[in-house]
């Protein structure tokens, strides 16, 4: 029963109370790119998804074999390998979602979200506990971009999931569904919100929120400085000499 | 001891104040818009009296809306709201629907300037993050330009600017330009108008020369050189688009421009490089609320590197500053 309950709570953490977009600030830069349409949102969050929970999987099902110093490059090479096969499927069956995604999708690589992880979680966790981790933060990450990506839809095109029948032609291509046009704002849309400024407008909101959020139930708030959203924490040579990256200025 | 304590006052310093207060600098300011406005007026009808009341109203509000929310004490009777809305409204054309100014002043006033503290802690021009955001996400209503009511030419509407971009001399006169004749946003056509304000907060001290000198001056050497040599295409730059608006009533607010004399000749003429490549380069026409921006994100660096060293500081206590 002990159990069960620790189980659940991998998956559930990354939801919420640990979502990494909002809690851990992780993956600020694909959440910041690709939140301009719901549906491309829709597509990264799913493709990460799935990278995540691969990897985590294999990482954690390796972790006793992977020797500790070469332990980044051999990461690097599992998520590489899940993100290779993940473009080509989406190369092969939504291609409409691969130019949306660009080069986001190979980007997937170098996700902080995945690696990181990858460094905290799967290298010290059962496989079931990890791939439940996995997917709890991946589907944490996509619902984030979701709310984000809503947001800057619809004041900034004027349209909600437009472009959203490219991704469910993969179920089927008899789908006629294509978003909702709203109505004033769709002639006249806060072009602004689709734009970089725009996306930083929305993500420092929404980050606000989620502090006072947190705050009100009594947890810390998000921080960026510090180690500890840091993937590289655990092992980092300037902790082991109680320093910060702030104080010895690494660039 | 009780006689002594009548004659003397214990306080904390400071113990004398300057007359100055935040609202009598913005009402100097106001005063100082008045002309424009009436100028605007005179030119562009009585839209720009509806527009500029809407954005003032809806500073106004907005400001005291995000001060309650936040639970801060509230700052609307320092006047600052009624500058950024009058600015705001100086920075768009007659035309433009009354709602958008609404946006533009709810990002003015929300976003650049109470998100980051309110008063004295904007890190850059609250209108000019208005009139930004309105040119990014509307820039056909932004960019068409209402004919001036009165007027002695018929005029085909091609802004000053416009023109000059396309390698051709403006159709209106220099002195319509002065006066403001010419398709433009409400505040930046009448440099008559602008130049009385100017006068007026040079008398009142409210801001001091060096900005605005150093920013024309520099765009003035520039398109001197740009224009080989000739005067009346120098004149055209400098009295077209909003560089007078933003060199006298933008680039100087207190917040966002350096303190030492140093630290503005630097910060203006890096405004005047600014505009001078956007207009000669660049795709828009215009470039001085986007120079100003920049300039503004780099005013802590340049007061970094102009900071006054006190007399006789040790040479060791320097170089552990770096410098």
């Amino acid at each position: 029963m002990a159990e069960k309950k620790t189980l659940g709570k991998e998956f559930t953490k990354g939801l919420i109370s640990e979502n990494p977009v909002f809690r851990l600030v992780l993956g600020t830069c694909p959440t910041l790119a690709v939140s301009t349409s719901v549906a491309s949102a829709i597509g990264m969050g799913v493709a990460a998804t799935a990278v995540l929970l691969c990897s985590n999987i294999v990482i954690s099902a390796l972790r006793k074999v992977i020797p500790q110093k070469v332990r980044i490059p051999a990461y690097i090479v599992i998520i590489a390998s899940f993100v290779t096969i993940i473009q080509l499927l989406v190369k092969a069956f939504v291609p409409a979602l691969d130019s949306a995604l660009g080069v986001y999708l190979p980007l997937i690589v170098v996700n902080c979200i995945i690696l990181g992880r990858a460094e905290a979680f799967a290298s010290k966790n059962a496989v079931l506990a990890s791939a439940l981790d996995g997917l709890g933060m991946g589907i944490g990450f996509t619902a984030a971009l979701f709310l984000m990506s809503t947001v800057r839809e619809i004041l900034g095109s004027g349209t909600f999931l437009s472009g959203i029948k490219d991704l469910l032609a993969v179920f089927s291509s008899d789908i006629t569904f294509n978003g909702f046009k709203i109505p004033f704002l769709s002639e006249n849309p806060l072009t602004i919100f689709v734009l970089a400024p725009g996306g930083f407008f929305v993500f420092g909101i929404l980050i606000a929120l989620s502090n006072k959020l947190a705050e009100r139930n009594g947890k810390p708030k998000a921080e960026i400085n510090g180690c500890d959203t840091c993937p590289m924490a655990k092992n980092c040579a300037l902790i082991a000499d109680g320093k910060t990256c702030e104080e010895v200025d690494v660039g | 001891m009780s006689e002594l304590k009548q004659k003397l006052t214990v306080s904390a310093s400071p113990h004398f104040r300057s007359r100055q207060t935040s609202s009598g600098i913005m009402l100097d300011v106001i005063i100082a818009l008045i002309p424009s406005l009436v100028a605007a007026y005179v030119i562009f009808g009585v839209r720009t009296l509806v527009l500029s009341a809407v954005s003032v109203i809806s500073c106004v509000a907005f400001e005291y809306i995000c001060r309650r929310v936040m639970k801060r004490h509230n700052t609307i009777s320092d006047l600052s709201a009624v500058v950024t809305g009058l600015l705001v409204a100086f920075n768009v054309p007659a035309n433009l629907p009354v709602w958008m100014i609404i946006i533009g002043d709810f990002f003015a006033i929300v976003i650049a300037k109470q998100f980051f503290g309110g008063i004295g802690q904007n890190f850059v021009n609250p209108a000019l993050i208005g009139r930004i955001v309105l040119m990014s996400s509307f820039p056909s209503k932004m960019g068409s330009f209402p004919v001036p009511l009165v007027s002695t030419i018929p005029l085909t509407g091609a802004t000053p600017l416009a023109s000059l971009k396309t390698g051709e001399m403006p159709e209106q006169s220099l002195l319509g330009m002065f006066f403001g004749l010419r398709g433009g946003c409400l505040g930046e056509v009448c440099i008559a108008a602008l130049i009385i304000g100017f006068i007026y907060l040079l008398v009142r001290r409210v801001i001091s020369w060096h900005i605005p000198a150093f920013y024309i001056g520099t765009v003035a050497i520039i398109m001197l050189i740009a224009g080989k040599g000739d005067l009346g295409y120098v004149l055209y730059e400098l009295m077209a688009g909003g560089l007078v608006l933003g060199a006298v009533f933008m680039a100087t607010d207190y917040t966002t421009s350096p303190i030492s004399t140093r630290g503005k000749f630097l910060y203006a003429v890096g405004c005047g490089i600014l505009t001078s490549l956007i207009r000669i380069f660049g795709n828009l026409p215009e470039g001085v609320s986007f120079s100003i921006i920049i300039m503004n994100i780099l005013v802590p660096l340049i007061e970094h590197i102009t900071t006054p060293e006190p007399f006789g500081t040790p040479k060791k206590v320097k170089e552990a500053e770096g410098k």
